[in-house]
């Protein structure tokens, strides 16, 4: 099996859009959405959900007020400012924002009241779906909450396991912008990154990064430049850092309107007859089977 | 909000909508604002601050050292790591640095008083001192380092006390945007009008409302063919605070690094921006 994950560091330089048309093209793939927080996959695939569940990410501290004697001694031990006393010189209460709780338990063992019980705390669903190019693997995360490193690793889990059952040889990643918890646990066991990057500046910084974090890694990665039209310039900037990283420049995707009008229409640029932009994304698909090995069929 | 100084916080569920875009230029147009970068895993404001003075410092985040002299290989350590961050053999203690929270309990509960703690590095703290206009904090994360939030942290206890903040923030409505936006006075989301604009909007303004942060939207890139954003708004109640056109000139001189306040076309629209947003702020 081959896992084939997009990223890019930067946001908004079209790993969806790119991914999207790669669903298309590929006859044997499972597909999974690990940009956890803010999904956008499912907008141009309209999943049909066969299985959900719910997702337990980590404890949370809750206390129990009846048995609170209010004597703070936990306040000053949580490291994450996540237990507050409120209230007036009077009369002091012990409160725990949950929002900053990172579920390290210190307060519950030092509680001599047994005052404060650690909890599962639901951070996520997640969701196996069947799409018109297969099945997809997709989750939400809770506006706000934490561990979205472990919700993507389950989700990738999940998809191998359905590339397995169903015999597929491809299990094709969508990734979250950044180069944190949730890039580092998509880029894990990882057969190749595409790492898509955009003409700009802020284009190169952030593929500076993602290719240093992919090295690291060492998962091997390749670079696509997405809309390269918009600065020539910078494209070969890029490309030549990309080649001095060791990481090959695989293909350029021009800038074309009708892969905004496919979006607008909730739909992938390959399904919309073709163009200029279509034909660049089959060549680069074709570019990434061949680099990473996988199996065609 | 404390005092004179104010907190604005400019965030967006999806990545690339202009956020940083917006916050340089609306620095600019704000005068002797600080113009914070928490988007640690990828900082870009820098690159509109190239001639400035630059000042970096170290951070740091704890992690266990322990003292094999007095371990006696209990295992208390690893039983109280809710990260398993800590592994203990019949003569060997095994910490991994990267799943450590620095939460403090192997130090606390180890009853030979053999867990301290050291220094593990974790990225940068950046200062760049402009010769005119908003100054530049930002941090920079250790490439590999997997969490982002404790160098957040440090980078907002740099915040000079009765100076006006704009923070640009990481993309997205996990933990690492709660950390950016959560002590604003005001978040302005940026936005465009695609249907995944339109979608991370949706889960951006679920998160700040829990958050209890008043905000407003920001739609960039106007004109593209896709959902009315801001009808989306209005249906909401969700102010739409300024726009801005999809055109090729503002994406190209964006990507060649130029700030979009310095062309005379664009700049009223960010000192409208500026003004509306400080209005926005004493009315609420």
């Amino acid at each position: 099996m081959t896992e084939i994950v997009v990223l890019s560091g930067k946001g908004g330089t079209g790993k969806t859009t790119l991914l999207a048309s790669f669903a298309a093209l590929a006859k044997n793939a499972v597909l999974a959405d690990c940009d956890v927080d803010a999904p956008n996959l499912h907008l141009l695939l309209k999943p049909h959900v066969r299985e959900k569940g719910k997702f337990v990410g980590s404890k949370i501290a809750h206390l129990v007020g009846p048995l609170c004697k209010n004597c703070g001694e936990c306040v000053p031990l949580c490291r994450f400012d996540a237990i507050k006393v409120i209230g007036s010189q009077h009369v002091k209460k012990v409160a725990i924002d949950e929002r900053l709780c990172e579920g390290c338990g210190v307060c519950s063992r030092v509680c001599r009241y047994k005052a404060i019980t650690m909890e599962d705390r639901v951070v996520g669903e997640w969701f196996v779906s069947d799409t018109r190019f297969g099945t997809m693997v997709h989750a939400l995360l809770e506006p706000g909450a934490e561990n979205s490193g472990k919700l993507v690793a389950f989700v990738k889990q999940k998809a191998k396991l359905e590339a397995k059952r169903l015999g597929r040889s491809i299990v094709l990643v969508d990734g979250p912008p950044g180069i944190g918890c949730p890039a580092i646990s998509v880029l894990s066991g990882a057969n190749l990154a595409v790492l898509v990057a955009e003409p700009t500046q802020s284009g190169s910084s952030d593929f500076g990064r993602i290719a240093e974090l992919a090295r690291g890694f060492a998962v091997p990665a390749v670079l696509i430049m997405n809309r390269y039209d918009l600065n020539l310039n910078m494209t070969e900037v890029i490309e030549l850092q990309a080649k001095e990283a060791g990481i090959v420049p695989l293909g350029r995707i021009p800038h074309d309107e009708a892969v905004v009008n496919a979006m607008a229409d909730g739909r992938t640029v390959m399904e919309c007859g073709s163009g200029k932009a279509t034909e660049a994304i089959e060549q680069t698909w074709n570019a990434v089977l061949r680099v990473s090995g996988a199996a065609v069929g | 909000m404390r005092g004179v100084s104010i907190r604005i916080a400019i965030a967006s569920g999806k990545g690339g909508t202009g956020k940083t875009l917006v916050a340089t230029s609306l620095a600019a147009a704000w005068r002797e604002a600080l113009i914070v970068d928490l988007d640690v895993e990828e900082p870009n404001c820098y690159l509109f601050f190239q001639d400035g003075d630059t000042t970096t410092k170290k951070a740091f985040r704890p992690v266990p050292l322990i003292d094999t002299d007095k371990c006696n290989y209990c295992g208390r350590c690893a039983e109280v790591c809710e990260y398993h961050a800590i592994a203990v053999f019949q003569k060997q203690v095994m910490v991994f640095d990267e799943l450590c929270h620095g939460c403090g309990a192997c130090t606390l509960f180890c009853p030979k008083g053999a867990v301290s703690e050291k220094d593990h590095y974790i990225g940068d703290i950046v200062r760049v001192q402009s010769k005119g206009g908003a100054d530049l904090l930002y941090g920079r994360l250790k490439v590999r380092e997997a969490s982002a939030t404790p160098l957040m942290r440090q980078v907002k206890r740099e915040i000079d006390v009765g100076r006006s903040v704009i923070v640009d923030c990481p993309p997205g409505t996990a933990c690492t945007a709660v950390e950016s936006i959560r002590d604003s006075d005001l978040c302005v989301l940026v936005t465009e009008p695609t249907p995944f604009g339109l979608h991370d909007l949706k889960l951006s303004l679920e998160m700040t409302k829990r958050l209890k942060v008043p905000s407003v939207v920001f739609i960039n890139k106007t004109g593209l063919r896709g959902p009315d954003v801001a009808r989306f708004c209005a249906g909401k109640k969700v102010r739409v605070i300024g726009e801005l056109p999809y055109e090729r000139e503002i994406a190209e001189a964006y990507s060649k690094g130029k700030l979009i306040f310095n062309s005379p076309k664009y700049r009223p629209a960010f000192e409208a921006l500026a003004e509306a947003v400080r209005q926005e702020v004493r009315s609420a």
